[in-house]
């Protein structure tokens, strides 16, 4: 194949990223803009930062909604992995269909509908709207990003490993244990950061479960946008940001790690 | 072959199968009753509350079938159902507008999404192998920062006196600031903006797949490049095409944040239009009504997405 690329393919490379990371670059810029004002840049500082350690209600969001995430990608990662295995493994039992069918559905469906539907039910079964069903409703949606990230490494790799396992006279709950999950454990977790993020980004599946005194970040950053652009959000933003890009470097190269660790065996 | 080499006494062979079909039972049973309590039930809640009429109290709805009142009851009130949270769907034309516009503003955020989608996966997996992997992660990362983040770093860009209307402005390339922000172009920018990402990543496994001697067979034939692109390439990328369309255009049509934060008060888009009617009229029974709707639009692009990933899956089995 040809290693340089064509005019046209590098002006497609180029504009393509530039337009998915200017957007995310200028904001980042701007939160360290001295001036109050979005478009005059008044020299570098970092007084919205300081600001923002300050700000008890969105210390306190940020607090209850990484309580959040970490539960329900914690359950999600679980409740996923079986899912795939189910769907993988098991050929074609009973209600795969509608199985499958649950699993994909829940990837396209548009949010208002998953957040209006879980909140009546959780009216029906008299649930109070809180943490809790918040939680609930976050490892519905995210089991099923897991389910998909583990189903494609379930469908990838040899299973000779299990066969010759269970050869060796291992019980099957052992073989799990010992060869199928260290296999798939880096796909398990790339699901939980996966499930992890989309609960920290969530806000119209939160709005709709949540209620007094379980205000996510996601809630206070919305309501602070309908106001306007200022720079504290600006600052909280790269927070987020940065935060989410260090956990995914760090998680894909403990990953490569892992997996040369195991080319060395 | 796997029994000849199964050396452990049969009392353990048999202790062994006891244990395989109830543990085959509760891996499947366990995330299929959640998914059936959590995401299926709630569907058959909101078409009963969608039936029922709306009510100055908490919860703001009036029951329509209770079981305990017996079968009887039960007939009388199936026989006497209120349709009226529909049929009041079809007389404010605020609701289809919402419908048909919410179709249109998808569908051309999912045609602009190709068209930029497309050239970038092409380049991809045209690029060099071991640049592939770093520019695969390029693409995937602002999938993992947060979304509203990314909707709202467009308000900065787009609003009257925000980053784009002043560098037009300096270069002399516009002698007025251009009206974007609260419009439908802002909506589509944005939405074309937030889910590209779920457009690139079909259309890239699918490209990077394709076997390239076929496009020089092509051209060895004859063809010109763009002959050969039409003929072979195209037509081969069609399942990432549809993959990726419906990844789009799906969450699209459904969409709230992008509308609420970037269109205008006329951007009618049926997400927002749910939203409102829950949040600031707290009609719950027209709110379901208009999911059911909703639902109803969507269920059939959703069957076709899931059949063709289905197909996919065994494809790559």
């Amino acid at each position: 194949m040809n290693a340089r690329l064509s005019t046209f393919n590098m002006v497609s490379l180029v504009a393509g990223f530039a337009f998915l990371y200017l957007p995310i670059v200028i904001l980042i810029i701007y939160s360290f803009n001295e001036s109050r004002l979005v478009t005059v840049w008044g020299g570098f500082s970092t007084r919205w930062y300081v600001a923002l350690f300050q700000n008890q209600q969105l210390l306190d969001a940020a607090w209850v909604t990484v309580r959040i995430a970490f539960l329900s990608a914690t359950v999600a990662a679980v409740l996923g992995t079986l899912a795939a295995i189910a769907l993988v493994r098991f050929g074609r039992f009973h209600g795969r269909t509608l199985f499958s069918g649950m699993v994909y559905a829940p990837l396209v469906m548009p949010e208002v509908i998953t957040g209006l539907s879980l909140l009546l039910l959780f009216v029906a079964i008299g649930l109070d709207r809180g943490f809790w069903t918040v939680t609930l409703a976050h490892i519905t949606f995210s089991m099923c990003f897991v389910a998909v990230v583990v189903q494609s490494r379930l469908l990838s790799f040899d299973r000779s490993l299990e066969e010759a396992a269970a050869d060796l006279g291992c019980p099957p709950v052992k073989v799990f244990l010992v060869v199928t999950l260290p296999i798939i454990l880096p796909a398990v977790v790339a699901g939980w950061l996966l499930a992890f993020t989309l609960s920290l980004d969530d806000l119209v599946i939160a709005s709709f479960t949540s209620g007094p005194g379980a205000t996510t970040l996601p809630m206070r950053i919305y309501s602070a946008v309908r106001l306007g652009v200022t720079p504290e959000i600006n600052a909280v933003c790269t927070i987020l940001i940065v935060f989410v890009t260090v956990g995914v470097i760090a998680a894909s190269l403990a990953g490569k790690w892992h997996a040369a660790k195991a080319g060395r065996v | 072959m796997k029994d000849l080499g199964d050396t452990s006494p049969p009392l353990l062979r048999v202790e062994r199968q006891r244990w395989v079909i109830p543990a085959r039972l509760a891996v499947t049973a366990i995330p299929y009753l959640w998914l059936l309590v959590f995401f299926l039930a709630p569907f058959f809640i909101v078409f009963k509350i969608s039936l029922s009429e709306v009510a100055i109290a908490i919860p703001p709805y009036r029951p329509v079938f209770d079981l305990s009142e017996g079968l009887d009851v039960l007939w009388e009130k199936a026989r006497a159902l209120s349709f009226g949270n529909y049929v009041w769907l079809t007389e404010d034309d605020l609701y289809w507008k919402s419908y048909l516009s919410s179709l249109r503003i998808a569908a051309i955020s999912t045609l602009i999404a190709l068209l930029i989608g497309y050239p970038l996966a092409y380049a991809m997996a045209r690029a060099p192998a071991a640049m592939r992997p770093i520019l695969l992660a390029l693409v995937i990362l602002p999938f993992w920062t947060s979304f509203l983040i990314r909707v709202y770093a467009w308000i900065g860009i787009l609003k009257r006196e925000g980053l784009l209307n002043a560098t037009l402005l300096n270069f002399g390339v516009i002698s007025e600031p251009l009206t974007i922000l609260n419009t439908d172009i802002a909506v589509i920018i944005g939405i074309v903006y937030s889910y590209l990402p779920f457009m690139v990543l079909p259309l890239y496994a699918n490209l990077e797949r394709m076997d390239h001697r076929l496009i020089e067979a092509a051209r060895d034939l004859g063809c010109t490049r763009v002959k050969a692109f039409w003929l072979v390439t195209a037509p081969l990328s069609l399942p990432g095409i549809v993959a990726g369309s419906f990844l789009v255009f799906i969450p699209a049509v459904g969409e709230f944040v992008i509308p609420d934060l970037l269109g205008g008060s006329e951007t009618l888009m049926i997400g927002r239009t749910l939203w409102s009617e829950f949040f600031a009229n707290r009609d719950w029974p027209v709110a379901s009504a208009v999911a059911i709707v909703l639902l109803a639009v969507l269920i059939l692009p959703i069957v076709f997405f899931q059949r063709h990933q289905q197909r996919a899956d065994e494809a790559g089995r």
